[in-house]
């Protein structure tokens, strides 16, 4: 394996959970519904994940068992949201003190436990293909269900019937409601979808990034996946594209870090978060762009009045 | 059959008044099913989390020590909340504020008297303003959302301040341990009650905050404004305020606030700076925010009541053996709670069953 | 009359036997030790590791101890009033495992005289506080003649945690070690800035494997390096316990953490009267470091290793003994000249050869 091989590889897997889930936020978003939760549901993910793929020993049980409890675990707060109309940041914050502090206590007997590894695939001649055989033909599962995801989701949100729709309901609730659209029912698939990728997400970082399980695995992933959304500033494509740039600042800088040159290692820690910053100046300045896909009733409870 | 929200004509009074109460008591259900299932005593485990913590005089002093800064920070953000600007990096502001203020002990450690630790309480409240001015100036200018990059500047402050504690300001006497020199008596937030415990004034810092915020919002044309924007956008602009200075007006209250309790913290509480100072207490004051339902005098109580569960949360590892985990769920279904019971305040739930939906759309 | 003094009389005595028979169970009562850990028993490294230590102590004493324990005290006002609680709570030994809880040890203990406190690797003593710390880099030495040994690169990469003395002592032992074998050996140094984030980790060997190195070892807590390790097909070292399931034909040893010898005799001194303060730094000749097997290396290099070990162990070997260069290339140790404790436990500088720079 050369190093540019292994280096992309590297960043893959860096970025994968990263796109997963904030492709999944941004089905949410794009309904109107800001669901802070994401760290919670990725981190509850990642616990149940591990457990059932533990006690079956199977990692392809595990992947399904972390989609459904992430979408579970975002059905609380489909529920105070929609149903109750409750505040979606606090609601979302809620959710994730909840998951970190359930998933702890969840996974206490499973830590030290070595996990099931979801295996990287292998196909005899394409995956032994110089330079680009191992990226394209030599990955872990979840990195192509997170591609195909992408092209997914961006075929659903602007190609489809259904996917106008959604971003009807997520522009403007209150005519969506009027035109006989479904938004409370609309608003919960997109929640439930948000949940079932952040779970998926955590999956892939207790199967396939580290095989293993403990407390706050996640470390802050659920977080960046949610800046990516606003990164991209609501388009699919530019999530991926976004999630790999990240990837590339964190893997580069423990690069730079082994080849010995001396900067404080605190400074090269926060190069991504700076970087994050930087980029969410550049492209929300461009007030027209960001307008354009900036779901307008983001964040606002509806309640149809009769 | 499903639940269906009608919206009150008007805010209830009533429940304005039992909703937090109702919180509470269906946390305290809730508790109770949880250590069941955990195979404790729910009645021993209950006392332990909310009585035991209050029969001492010394854990009592504990208590206001632990909820000084949740108040403090809370209170600013309650400014925040009401104008509709999400400041999740309070936690960031907070370091910063105790950076700021550790200027003078560790910089300056000969220069020593009674002038020093009111100016190192302001050097705190600059800088904890300074660092959220970075988010409001972004927003204002650049329409940012200000939620992501308050709380990315966090991550930047705690690392930071790691490199200061690790490098320039560490301790040379400390076998090169990340810690810097302890400070100097003139820069110690003194004892309120020395015989019986050690809080420090901290505690009435935040309570005094807590007032002058609360009088500001419901005294004073900036409080009205902030309330305005609040509820509409719109309204506020038509009623010819500005967006732009009011978003810096409640940054710059939460980010000082915010920087007050750091300093408080790192003075009164600990006595140098650490590479960590807070346990996350930016973002628990975020849960005291609400529970105080964003008025300053209900945080106090709120903040109380918070403290009390991290206190109870020791209390009962040593008495029942209950992990660290049950605190934190426990905070997690308070806040579920606090904001379900919310609802009852602004609407009226109708419970639809589907032959009554099918009639009515009949009819 | 008679009657009535008699019955004073035995009830006296009865009044001396109950007496004297609480004295007895006085003297049997159980000692209370509370432990204050960093993080959760569960972290799988250092925490773990003084958990199993009082696990020991409560298997080997058995009805004579009680043991209690706070986990994921943050360093700071709450270490304060955390240790503070167990003293209150009748525990008579304290043990405080962090570096950063060494002043709200000293302040605690002022107020309650007759609790005995050990804090772990820190510097401050008093009366009632005795400090206590292990030579982990002894096992570090080994683990650099046996990186030296294995490696064909000529190359280890080091994850370290935090730049603070104990981790910079490990990264020069882990050097002299292999210079022993090879003076041209290469250490390649990256920074996690955390004890425990598994996935940073994982990058950090992944990265560092792809630079080059074949053998990794790591000063941070979670088992992540090892199974990037063993997922590449290269050899590791273990760090805190025996992470050898995390990698079977990967681990090369560890260093592990054996607290429970010195929990024991702590406690046992407790309870027959015989604690004093004191200031040790132990390492393997007092059992404090004890090696995992030695597993996945030829004979020669497992018997060069046991043979390194036992030398370190009686004494023969001390890892810094000079002739010593500091990384700067100015003499650090004058021939056959020993570093003294005091330099050991502050070191903040690299011995020549190593392949990075310290971020200060």
């Amino acid at each position: 394996m050369t190093m540019f091989e292994a280096i992309v590889l590297t960043i893959a897997t860096a970025a994968t959970p990263l796109l997963i889930a904030a492709l999944g936020e941004l089905i949410v978003e794009r309904s109107g519904v800001l669901n802070l939760g994401v760290e919670g549901m990725m981190i509850m993910g990642a616990v149940s994940g591990f457990a059932a793929a533990q006690m079956t020993g199977s990692a392809w049980l595990g992947l399904v068992a972390a989609v459904l409890a992430g979408a579970a675990f975002s059905l609380l707060f489909g529920f105070l949201t929609l149903t109750l109309a409750t505040n979606q940041v606090a609601t979302g914050l809620a959710l994730t003190l909840l998951g970190l502090g359930a998933s702890a206590m969840i996974g206490e007997s499973f830590v030290g436990l070595p996990g099931v590894r979801m295996e990287s695939i292998y196909i005899q001649g394409l995956t032994d293909f110089p330079y680009i055989g191992k990226i394209l033909f030599g990955q872990d599962p979840i990195f192509y269900l997170s591609i195909l995801l992408t092209i997914g989701v961006a075929w659903f949100l602007f190609k489809t019937r259904a996917g106008l729709t959604l971003r009807s309901v997520g522009d403007n609730h209150a005519s969506a409601h009027a035109l006989g659209v479904p938004v409370i029912r609309i608003r919960y698939l997109a929640v439930l979808f948000g949940g079932a990728c952040a779970g998926l997400a955590g999956a892939q970082l207790s199967l396939v990034y580290v095989p293993q399980w403990v407390e706050n695995m996640s470390s802050g992933r659920g977080w960046i996946a949610l800046a990516l959304v606003v990164f991209a500033s609501w388009r699919p494509w530019r999530i991926l594209a976004g999630a790999y740039l990240f990837g590339a600042v964190t893997i580069g800088q423990l690069h730079a870090q082994a080849l010995g040159i001396g900067v404080p290692s605190q400074l090269m820690s926060a190069l991504p978060y700076l970087a994050t910053i930087i980029v969410l100046v550049l492209i929300s300045r461009n007030k027209r762009l960001t307008l354009i896909n900036t779901p307008t009733s983001l964040g606002k409870a509806f309640v149809p009045d009769r | 059959m499903r639940l269906e929200l009608v919206r009150r004509p008007q805010h209830s009074a009533l429940f304005s008044a039992l909703s937090p109460f109702i919180a509470l008591f269906l946390t305290l259900i809730a508790g109770a099913i949880l250590f069941t299932i955990l195979g404790k005593n729910p009645l021993a485990a209950l006392y332990s989390y909310f009585v035991e913590p209050l029969t001492e005089v010394w854990s009592i002093h504990e208590l206001l020590i632990k909820a000084a800064p949740l108040i403090l920070i809370a209170v600013g953000l309650s400014v925040c909340f009401l104008s509709n600007n999400w400041n999740i990096g309070a936690e960031g502001q907070f370091i910063a504020g105790g950076i700021a203020g550790s200027i003078l002990p560790i910089v300056f450690p000969d220069f020593q008297g009674w002038y020093v630790l009111p100016l190192m309480l302001l050097l705190g409240m600059a800088g904890g303003a300074a660092y959220a001015t970075i988010p409001a100036f972004l927003k204002v200018r650049f329409n940012t959302n200000e939620i992501l990059t308050s709380l990315m500047l966090v991550y930047v402050a705690q690392l930071f301040l790691d490199w200061l504690v690790r490098g320039p300001w560490r301790n040379p006497q400390g076998y090169n341990f990340p810690e810097t020199i302890q400070f100097n008596a003139s820069a110690i937030l003194p004892e309120i009650w020395t015989a019986s415990g050690r809080a420090h004034w901290g505690f009435i810092l935040a309570v005094l905050a807590a007032f002058a915020v609360w009088f500001t919002l419901s005294r004073t044309l900036s409080g009205f404004e902030i309330k305005v924007f609040g509820r509409s956008a719109r309204a506020g602009r038509f009623a010819g305020f500005s967006a732009g200075k009011l978003t810096f007006f409640a940054f710059l209250i939460s980010g000082a606030l915010a920087g007050l309790a750091g300093i408080a913290e790192v003075s009164g509480a600990v006595g140098q700076l650490r590479t960590s100072i807070s346990p996350g207490y930016g973002f628990t004051a975020i849960i005291v925010a609400f529970l105080g339902r964003l008025n300053p005098l209900g945080i106090v109580a709120a903040g109380l009541v918070l403290a009390l569960t991290y206190l109870g949360g020791e209390a009962a590892q040593i008495s029942l053996g209950v992990s660290e985990k049950s605190a934190r769920i426990f905070q997690g279904i308070m806040l579920f709670f606090i904001l379900a019971s919310d609802t009852l305040i602004y609407y009226r739930i109708r419970i639809v069953s589907r032959l009554g939906d099918a009639a009515a759309k009949g009819a | 009359m008679k009657k009535m003094i008699m019955g004073l009389a035995v009830a006296a005595t009865l009044g001396v036997t109950s007496i004297a028979a609480t004295g007895i169970a006085f003297a049997a009562e159980k000692l209370k030790v509370g432990f204050i850990y960093i993080g959760p028993p569960g972290d799988f490294g250092w925490t773990y590791q003084h958990d199993q230590g009082r696990k020991e102590m409560e298997k080997v004493l058995g009805d004579q101890v009680e043991t209690t324990f706070l986990e994921s005290v943050p360093e700071g006002a709450d270490a304060e009033r955390s240790i503070e609680r167990l003293a209150r709570a009748g525990n008579k030994l304290i043990f405080t495992t962090s570096f950063g809880y060494m002043d709200s040890t000293i302040k605690v203990a002022q107020k309650f005289p007759n609790v005995k406190f050990e804090h772990a690797t820190g510097y401050k003593t008093a009366e009632n506080v005795s400090v206590y710390n292990s030579r982990f880099y002894e096992g570090r030495y080994v683990q650099g003649v046996i990186a030296a040994k294995m490696s064909k690169a000529g190359v280890a990469g080091y994850i370290g945690s935090f730049p603070i003395p104990e981790v910079v002592q490990g990264i020069n032992a882990f050097m002299l070690g292999a210079q022993s074998v090879n003076p041209d050996f290469k250490v390649k140094v990256i920074w996690a800035n955390s004890w425990f984030d598994p996935g940073k980790e994982a990058d950090a060997a992944k990265a560092l494997v792809d630079q080059g190195v074949d053998i990794i070892t790591q000063h941070t807590d979670s088992t992540a390096p090892m199974q990037v390790a063993s997922e590449r097909k290269i050899k590791a070292f273990g760090q805190a316990s025996d992470m050898i399931k995390f990698g079977p034909e990967t681990q090369l040893t560890s260093i592990v953490d054996n607290w429970g010898p010195y929990y024991i005799e702590r406690a046992k001194a407790v309870i027959d009267g015989s604690w004093k303060s004191h200031n040790v730094f132990e390492g393997m000749k007092e059992g404090l470091v004890v090696m995992a097997p030695y597993t996945n290396m030829p004979d020669d290099v497992k018997k060069l290793a046991e043979e390194t070990q036992a030398k370190i162990t009686s004494g023969e070997l001390k890892p810094f003994t000079g002739p010593l260069k500091k990384q700067d290339g100015s003499e650090w140790l004058k021939a056959g000249e020993t570093a003294d404790d005091k330099t050991i436990l502050s070191m903040n500088f690299y011995v020549a050869g190593v392949d990075d720079k310290l971020p200060n």
